[in-house]
C-alpha cells in the first residue's frame, strides 16, 4: 500500500480538524480582547481576567464545581473499578445482564432524563437538595465511564503475572497491591480525570439536583450567557479549557509512562 | 478462572457496591417519575398530589393510590404541542445524525490510513474536544454564528454576502450545533472499526480490477458496519433528548421534547407533565437504547 499520506487524506484531516478546532481557539483568542463586545476587535488586553477575579459569584461558583467534580471522581474511580471487576473477572453470575445494561445505559440516556429521574427521588425521599445530591447525580454518570476505561485495561492484562505470583506465596491480598493495582493504575488515574473533567462540565443534571447556595460553574456560565456574550465568559471558558488540556495532558503522560512496562 | 464458581464474600461486595448505587440512583428513580406521571399538578410543595406516606395509615395510603389516573399521559397524547416536540425532535436528531456521520466518515478514514506512528496523536486530537467544556463549545457558536457573529462579519468583509445571514436562533444553528459537539462519538466507533480493516483486500480487489469506488462501496463500508451502526446510536439518542444545544442555539420556535421537558419543569412548575413527556421520551428511545446495548455487550465480549 502507500507511504505516507495522501494529498486528499491530508486535505480531509485538515478540513476536519480546523471545524473542530478553530472555534475553541475563536473563544481563546477573543477573551484577550480589549472591546466590551466580544466580536468586535479592540486590541489586546487581559482586563477580563482581573475582572473574572473580582466576580465574587462567579468564583463561589467555581469553588464549588471544583469540589463537587473532586468528589464524584474520586466515588466514581471507586465505584467504576469494583464494576469494572465485576464485569470482567466475576464470570457470569446473577442479573449479569441487568448489570451491564445499567452500566451502560447512562452513558447516551438523555441527561434531562437522568436529571429529572434524581431529582424526583430527592423530593420523594425528602433529602434537601445541594452539595452532596449533584456529587450524587455526577457519581453516577462517572462511574459508568470509569468502569469503561478500567474494564479496556482489565481485558488486555497478562494474567499470568497474577497467577506467579500467588505461586511464588503471595496472598490474594497482597497479589492484588503488589501487581494488579499498579497495573490498572493508570486506566483509573484517567477514569477519575475522565469523571472529574466531565462533572466539572455538566449543567443538565446539576441544575435538577443543586439547591439553594449550590450553584456550579456551568449553570453561572449559562445564565451569563443567556443574557448575551461577555469577554468575560471568553476569559473563564479560556481557563477552563487550559485546565481541561493539562490533565488531558497529564492522563497520556501517565498512561505512556506506565503501559510500556507492563506489556 | 472460576467461570461459575459461587462468588465469595468480597467479590459479592465489589459488585454490590456499584449495583447498589446504580440501582438506587439510577433504575429505581424512574418508578418515581411513572408516579408522579400518574400524579396532578398542585400548588404545593412539592407540586403533584398524591404525597404517598404511611403516617395517615394503610387505608389513607391505599385511597389516595386509587387517586392516580392517566390524566397526565392523555393530556399529553391529546395535545398537538408534544407530538409536534417529539415529531421534530426526531427529525432534527435524524438529520443531525447523518450530516454527522457524513462528516466523521471521510476524516475517520483518512485518520485510518495515515501512516502508524501518527495515528494515536490523531485520535488524541479527535477526541480532545470532548473533554472542553460542552456549554463552552455552544458559546463559541454564538459568537460564530450571531447576526453580528465573527461567519457574518468574515463573509461581509469579503464581500462575499451583502446582508448578513440569519443562521442563530434557526434549526440550521441546532443541527450545526448538534454535528459539532457530538463528532468525537461518530469518529471513535469509525476509526476504530475502519483502523481494524486489513488493507489487503483493498489491493486484492483492485488487482481484480475494482475501481477505488467499487472497492470502497463492496468492501470498506460494509466492513465499517458495525462502527457506523455503533457512530448513529451514540449520537442519535443523546441528541434526541438534547436540551442545551435547541436552548442556547435554536429560535423560540424550535421545538425539541427536551427543551419542552425543562420548560414544563422548570418554568411552569408541572411536575406530572414534566415526568410523563420523559416517560414518552424514555419509550421513544428504548428501541435504539436495546440496540446500543446489545453492541456494547458484543464489543465486551470480542
Amino acid at each position: 500500500m502507500k507511504r505516507g499520506l495522501s494529498p486528499l487524506h491530508l486535505a480531509v484531516l485538515a478540513a476536519g480538524f480546523a471545524f473542530l478546532y478553530v472555534p475553541i481557539a475563536l473563544v481563546v483568542i477573543y477573551s484577550f480582547n480589549a472591546s466590551r463586545l466580544v466580536t468586535v476587535w479592540g486590541g489586546f488586553s487581559t482586563q477580563w481576567y482581573v475582572s473574572l477575579f473580582a466576580n465574587e459569584q462567579l468564583l463561589q461558583a467555581a469553588s464549588i464545581s471544583l469540589r463537587v467534580a473532586l468528589a464524584s471522581a474520586a466515588l466514581s474511580t471507586v465505584l467504576g473499578t469494583c464494576a469494572a471487576f465485576a464485569l470482567q473477572r466475576f464470570g457470569r453470575f446473577p442479573a449479569r445482564t441487568l448489570f451491564t445494561g445499567l452500566l451502560y445505559a447512562p452513558l447516551v440516556m438523555p441527561e434531562v432524563i437522568i436529571g429529572l429521574a434524581l431529582l424526583l427521588l430527592f423530593v420523594g425521599l425528602g433529602i434537601d437538595r445541594g452539595f452532596w445530591t449533584i456529587v450524587i447525580g455526577h457519581t453516577t454518570l462517572g462511574l459508568c465511564f470509569v468502569a469503561v476505561v478500567v474494564q479496556a485495561r482489565l481485558a488486555g492484562f497478562d494474567r499470568s503475572l497474577e497467577e506467579a505470583a500467588q505461586d511464588l506465596g503471595a496472598s490474594p491480598a497482597r497479589t492484588f497491591r503488589a501487581i494488579t493495582l499498579p497495573l490498572i493504575a493508570p486506566a483509573m488515574a484517567a477514569g477519575f480525570l475522565l469523571a472529574f473533567t466531565i462533572s466539572l462540565d455538566d449543567f443538565v443534571i446539576a441544575s435538577f439536583t443543586s439547591g439553594p447556595g449550590s450553584t456550579t460553574l456551568p449553570m453561572r456560565i449559562y445564565s451569563q450567557v443567556r443574557l448575551g456574550l461577555t469577554p468575560e465568559i471568553n476569559a473563564i471558558s479560556t481557563l477552563l479549557i487550559g485546565i481541561v488540556g493539562l490533565s488531558l495532558l497529564a492522563a497520556t503522560v501517565i498512561n505512556r509512562l506506565k503501559a510500556p512496562s507492563v506489556r | 478462572m472460576s467461570a461459575r464458581a459461587p462468588l465469595s464474600g468480597l467479590r459479592r461486595m465489589v459488585l454490590a457496591a456499584p449495583a447498589l448505587w446504580l440501582f438506587l440512583f439510577f433504575l429505581a428513580p424512574f418508578a418515581l417519575v411513572l408516579k408522579i406521571a400518574l400524579s396532578k399538578p398542585a400548588i404545593a410543595q412539592p407540586p403533584y398530589e398524591p404525597t404517598f406516606s404511611l403516617i395517615e395509615g394503610w387505608q389513607a395510603l391505599w385511597d389516595k393510590i386509587g387517586t392516580l389516573s392517566f390524566d397526565t399521559f392523555a393530556l399529553v397524547i391529546g395535545d398537538d404541542l408534544y407530538l409536534a416536540a417529539y415529531l421534530s425532535s426526531l427529525r432534527l436528531a435524524a438529520i443531525a445524525t447523518l450530516l454527522t456521520l457524513l462528516i466523521a466518515f471521510p476524516l475517520s478514514l483518512a485518520m485510518a490510513r495515515a501512516p502508524k506512528h501518527w495515528r494515536t496523536a490523531l485520535v488524541m486530537l479527535a477526541i480532545a474536544p470532548f473533554w472542553t467544556s460542552f456549554l463552552i463549545r455552544i458559546y463559541a457558536w454564538i459568537m460564530l454564528l450571531k447576526e453580528e457573529g465573527l461567519i457574518n462579519k468574515l463573509l461581509l468583509s469579503l464581500g462575499i454576502i451583502s446582508t448578513p445571514l440569519s443562521i442563530f436562533a434557526t434549526e440550521g444553528a441546532v443541527l450545526i450545533g448538534i454535528v459539532y459537539s457530538y463528532l468525537p462519538f461518530m469518529i471513535l466507533p469509525l476509526y476504530n472499526a475502519l483502523e481494524r480493516q486489513d488493507p489487503s483486500l483493498l489491493e486484492a480487489a483492485s488487482d481484480l480490477g475494482a475501481t477505488p469506488l467499487t472497492s470502497f462501496w463492496t468492501i470498506t463500508v460494509p466492513l465499517a458496519r458495525s462502527g457506523i451502526f455503533a457512530g448513529l446510536l451514540l449520537v442519535f439518542i443523546p441528541a434526541v433528548g438534547e436540551f442545551v444545544i435547541p436552548d442556547l442555539l435554536g429560535g423560540s420556535d424550535t421545538l425539541m421534547i427536551g427543551r419542552t421537558l425543562w420548560n414544563e419543569f422548570f418554568d411552569n412548575r408541572d411536575w406530572p407533565t414534566a415526568s410523563a413527556v420523559a416517560i414518552f421520551l424514555l419509550v421513544l428511545l428504548i428501541a435504539p437504547l436495546m440496540n446500543y446495548e446489545r453492541q456494547q455487550m458484543k464489543e465486551a465480549v470480542r
